[in-house]
């Protein structure tokens, strides 16, 4: 394989390389799409795995090669099917990045290579880290100074809703603590299937999990004509159909929603927080872009603020699971793996076994415990690193609310396509109105239309977006999902490329 | 498939994954199409699609009062206890209760408990914990090895690549790193196998250590520690249901891992006894004993080992690795080599051979078939690094369409830590004669292992010495794990209380003394023997210090209770 590097667009890949590209399994469908898709392309099969380094720096030549002498359109994919800041270009925080080499490399402490805050915070960080080394284990809901920090986060957040510290775990990636929660939720001796209210369209590897514990999906569908709000009459009904199929004892919630880039208004959350009442049901709250919410009159409010701003006696018997990550928002580090659950209201009894079944993970990575940290304790105006922290966040910000406004209203200039305005999150989940004879072609093909039509995009145009079918959507209709927290020039080209493949496309089938 | 691999163990139609497609969704079932896989994949990757009316519907039309409603009655009178909970201990996943991690346990929370109230000031006889319950050595004061620290922190803050702080193969292992990382970054998430140069490294290091025997980059994975390689495994191999249910044979005592695992997977837990008499060995008549006897009730398909043994220090001899494998060829078995203590052998005679290694020197019959896989991390050996989460698994002779089940379920996490797959590298891919790290690198590695082999040493001297303690050599590993012999007035004390002796026995030692170890129930023991676990890990001094008073405390104990 060839070696050719860029730090321009990084997420752009050498078409060459494409294959492994879909490789990279956030969500089923590269991995269900790529057997085909390589067969397509002609792309070598042996190679499995990460290639993004090899890129070509600009689309400047209309055409390339391919290893197997296959001539393309286009001179490198750009993937923006998943939420991958550095992996799509976003540069990682530089304050972020000296702490976590000087508790990584404590001599750095003693030099003066980095600045005197830089070096407290992490003298700070690894006195709390056992024998003062990342290397060591840390207890099972994390290190103890850490969960302080982010209860303390979490309570600044809320305007002042207590939280407390061992109400804290912290895990691999967000991901890792759905999981967990979902091991203690789901029931599979009983006779029937444990049941979970799970949006359509939704994040894809929810049902995944949900499928590997052998729980049952219980969809509820987001109203797309309002912007993809969630409703509870909706809500109402998916429980009544699940009534004698499955026992339904948790809803999952993603605010702000993933792929759908719709934020829940506060009197949303308050009528979703009185209905899991009503129906006992536990509620699971997916919060991991609640960094990112930038549309016009839209604010982040968190379930956990909603529920106790509602007072005795919901705010202490409804049980909610929210979750967040380091992997997102401006920080976007989700190599290093960071991930927390605040359990609320749950009985004590089961904390003690929520106890047991987040320390069969031994501990979350301390580098991912280290991001967390910072995320919660970002440096603050006076410090010294401020300017450049406030500088690099402006610019991930400024780069967001461009994308946010801009790429909907693009999308819907292009006749046979519509997208909902974009109120937070990081993706646009765009509708396509694919011809009929588009549809029939799809399944002679024996694929969805929609995962038929990312495949010609990619084969085509060269760019990589996620199929509607992976997340779920209502019958007969069809989307893609783009992640917008990507470069404003890599963004503009892949609009620019999309396009021109969907107007051939709609003349090819017309 | 090849017509060899038809009688495997471990084939698709017996994926507990697969057993369980039915995906239940109902609604919108058009959602999950079949018809584009190609054949590779077929039907195992995705459940087949359930239509809205298909048998689910059934259920629904039959149905005439919702169980769920009963269920809910029967919460609201419990409502006063339950406090209306929806998740309560009656309604949880009934096997979570049956997940016991000692390593996690009681003793060790009440440590934590303990040393809060030494920082709140209150009295106690002592002045610290000393934790000797988990093999985490830079936690007792192992320094890190320079070099791997100094790429991960040039990988962390590339802008330190540009300073002469950093010797030159510490900046081009770093740059390396960053080339084969999303975005240059170690922020960006990797291939869920991990990072393809990493797997490579790795791969090139199995073959180095086992004397060329081939590695295919393709079999390796990357994991978080070995236990999550650990734990994926086990969920690939267990499934049935009743007498089918899949039994996985693990040593007795064990690394409590295995046996949470398999409590929360629902499996059967197969014993079988290390020979304490013959230093912890394993032999093979225990194993068909202890085959057959599960064969009369469960479905064993799968054999754990640990070598270098954990809790028991044990280091496998090259005859003995050679019967396990003879042994799961002939009955059919799906071999687990724990093998992240391979640098941790510290007794003379004694010496590391990876399952693998003797696996392909036994010949095609046995290399072509047998299916193995090894775990490895970056947690123990003369690294230490526990923090950083790197591991990694090979799995060989492994059915193409469970590798694909396997790559699906490693998706779902995501990926491995990005720093612990870095570092994973380094381990791999070490300072090598010449380079400016090579002679410091060697160094600490040498004074740390070293080092622990004195400590092994030391420990096994002393406990030996204490009247009502015999404890075995430790060989390897971290650990000794040395039979204590308890007053009978102290055994029915410790039954009144509902605890098991050595339980009661290292509560008290805590109490009293401080000192933190693991009670030799939590890891399984003959019926009738005690023991306890305690690592090899505090500083010389310290632990000299502490084997005194393990002395002390199991002789006022003796006294205490005769």
């Amino acid at each position: 394989m060839a070696n050719r590097h860029s730090h321009r667009h990084q997420n752009r890949v050498a078409a060459s390389q494409c294959g492994p590209t879909m490789y990279r399994l956030e969500c089923g469908w590269h991995r269900r799409w790529s057997p085909t898709a390589r067969a397509q392309c002609h792309l070598p099969t042996t190679t499995v795995g990460n290639h993004r380094c090899n890129v070509i720096s600009t689309p400047k030549a209309q055409c390339t090669v391919d290893n197997y002498g296959v001539r393309k359109p286009y001179m490198d994919v750009i993937d923006v099917s998943w939420g991958d800041p550095h992996g799509g270009g976003v540069k990682p925080l530089t304050f972020v990045r000296q702490v976590l080499a000087a508790c990584i490399y404590p001599e750095l402490v003693e030099s003066d290579k980095l600045p005197v805050e830089v070096k407290q915070r992490a003298q700070s960080l690894l006195s709390a880290c056992d024998g003062g080394s990342v290397g060591s284990y840390t207890p099972t809901g994390g290190i103890s100074y850490i969960q302080c920090s982010v209860s303390n986060f979490i309570s600044r957040r809320d305007g002042g809703v207590p939280s407390s510290p061992e109400n804290i775990f912290m895990t691999s990636g967000s991901q890792r603590s759905l999981m967990l929660v979902l091991k203690l939720l789901v029931h599979n001796q009983a006779s029937l299937p444990t049941g979970v209210l799970t949006a359509v369209p939704t994040y894809s590897s929810f049902k995944m999990m949900l499928q590997r514990l052998g729980a049952a999906v219980v969809p509820y569908y987001l109203d797309e004509e309002q912007g993809w709000a969630m409703e509870v009459e909706e809500l109402r009904r998916a429980l009544q159909a699940s009534k004698g199929v499955c026992n339904t004892v948790a809803l999952y919630v993603i605010n702000p929603g993933n792929p759908t880039g719709h934020v829940q208004s506060r009197k949303c959350i308050e009528k979703v927080i009185r209905f899991a009442a009503e129906e006992r049901l536990f509620i699971m709250a997916d919060e991991v872009y609640q960094e990112s919410v930038f549309g016009k009159g839209s604010e982040f409010v968190s379930y956990k603020k909603v529920l106790s701003e509602m007072g005795p006696p919901l705010s202490h018997t409804v049980e909610l699971a929210s979750f967040h990550s380091a992997s997102k928002g401006f920080m976007g580090e989700c190599g290093l793996r960071g991930g927390y659950v605040e359990l609320v209201n749950l009985d004590p009894a089961v904390m003690k076994y929520a106890y047991t079944i987040f320390s069969t993970d031994i501990c979350a990575p301390v580098t991912g415990q280290l991001a967390l940290e910072l995320m919660a304790n970002p440096p603050r105006p006076g410090d010294p690193s401020y300017p450049v922290y406030a500088q690099e966040t402006q610019s991930i910000r400024a780069m967001l609310v461009h994308n946010m406004n801009w790429v909907p209203e693009f999308l819907n200039n292009i006749p046979g396509i519509s997208c909902q305005p974009m109120m937070g999150g990081a993706f646009v989940f765009p509708r396509l109105y694919l011809p009929q004879a588009a549809i029939e072609k799809a399944k002679v093909v024996g694929m969805q239309p929609d995962l038929w039509y990312c495949t010609r995009l990619l084969e085509e145009a060269g760019v990589c977006v996620g199929p509607g079918c992976e997340y779920g959507q209502k019958e007969g209709t069809h989307h893609i999902r783009l992640c917008v927290m990507t470069p404003v020039e890599t963004m503009e080209e892949v609009l620019k490329r999309l396009k021109n493949f969907h107007l051939h496309f709609l003349k090819e089938f017309s | 498939m090849s017509a060899s691999r038809i009688g495997q163990m471990l084939s698709s139609k017996s994926l507990r994954v697969i057993t369980r497609e039915n995906y239940r969704f109902f609604g919108n079932g058009a959602q999950y199409p079949a018809g584009h896989l190609t054949s590779g994949v077929r039907s195992v990757m995705i459940p087949s699609p359930l239509s809205p009316f298909s048998s689910q519907s059934r259920a629904l039309s039959g149905v005439s009062e919702p169980p769920r409603g009963l269920v809910q009655e029967k919460m609201t009178e419990n409502a006063v206890f339950s406090q209306n909970k929806v998740l309560t201990i009656d309604t949880m996943n009934p096997n979570v209760k049956n997940v016991e991690y000692a390593v996690r346990g009681p003793i060790v929370q009440r440590a934590v408990q303990i040393e809060k109230e030494l920082r709140e000031g209150v009295k106690k006889p002592f002045t610290e914990v000393i934790k000797a319950n988990i093999g985490d050595a830079h936690a007792m004061g192992q320094q890190p090895i320079t070099f791997f620290r100094q790429v991960l922190a040039l990988c962390s803050y590339p802008e330190l690549l540009k300073d002469n702080m950093f010797p030159e193969d510490a900046k081009s292992r770093a740059r390396r790193i960053l080339q084969a990382c999303g975005g240059s970054s170690l922020g960006a998430y990797s291939a869920s196998q991990g990072i393809d140069c990493v797997r490579q490294d790795v791969a090139r290091y199995i073959e180095r250590r086992d004397g060329g025997v081939p590695c295919d980059p393709d079999n390796v994975y990357l994991t978080s520690g070995a236990s999550d390689g650990i734990v994926t495994m086990l969920k690939l191999l267990v499934c049935g249901e009743g007498a089918s249910k899949t039994g996985v044979m693990i040593s007795i005592p064990q690394y409590p891992l295995y046996s949470a695992a398999l409590a929360e997977l629902g499996a059967v837990q197969v014993n079988y006894y290390l020979n304490e008499e013959k230093c912890w060995s394993m032999d093979l008549s225990e194993l068909e004993r202890s085959l057959a006897e599960a064969r009369k009730h469960c479905n064993p398909k799968v054999l754990c080992i640990i070598n270098p043994g954990n809790p028991t220090g044990q280091v496998q001899s090259r005859q003995c690795i050679e019967d396990v494998i003879r042994f799961a060829a002939k009955e059919h078995l799906f071999l687990m080599a724990d093998e992240v203590y391979q640098d941790n052998v510290y007794a003379e005679g004694c010496q590391f051979h990876s399952f693998k290694k003797v696996l392909f020197e036994l010949g095609p019959q046995y290399s072509n078939t047998v299916e193995l896989v090894s775990f490895h991390s970056t947690s123990k050996c003369y690294m230490g690094e526990c923090g950083f989460r790197g591991g990694y698994m090979e799995v060989i002779n492994m059915d193409p369409e469970v590798k694909a089940q396997l790559i699906k379920l490693v998706s779902v996490r995501l990926c491995p830590a990005v720093p612990g797959q870095a570092l994973m590298d380094l381990v791999v891919n070490s300072p090598q004669p010449g380079e400016p790290s090579y002679t410091t690198f060697m160094k600490e590695r040498t004074a740390t292992l070293s080092l622990l082999a004195e400590k092994a040493k030391l420990t096994e001297e002393i406990l030996n010495t204490v009247p009502g303690i015999t404890c075995n050599p430790v060989q390897g590993a971290m650990y000794s794990f040395p039979n204590i012999s308890l007053p009978q007035k102290a055994i029915k004390e410790a039954k009144a209380l509902g605890q098991a002796p050595d339980m009661f026995y290292c509560m008290k030692m805590l109490e009293e003394t401080g000192i933190c170890l693991v009670p030799g129930s939590g890891f399984g023991q003959k019926d009738g023997t005690y023991h306890f676990r305690m690592t090899i890990l505090p500083p010389t001094d310290k632990l000299k210090l502490l084997l005194a008073k393990v002395k002390e405390f199991h002789q006022k104990f003796t006294r205490q209770y005769s």
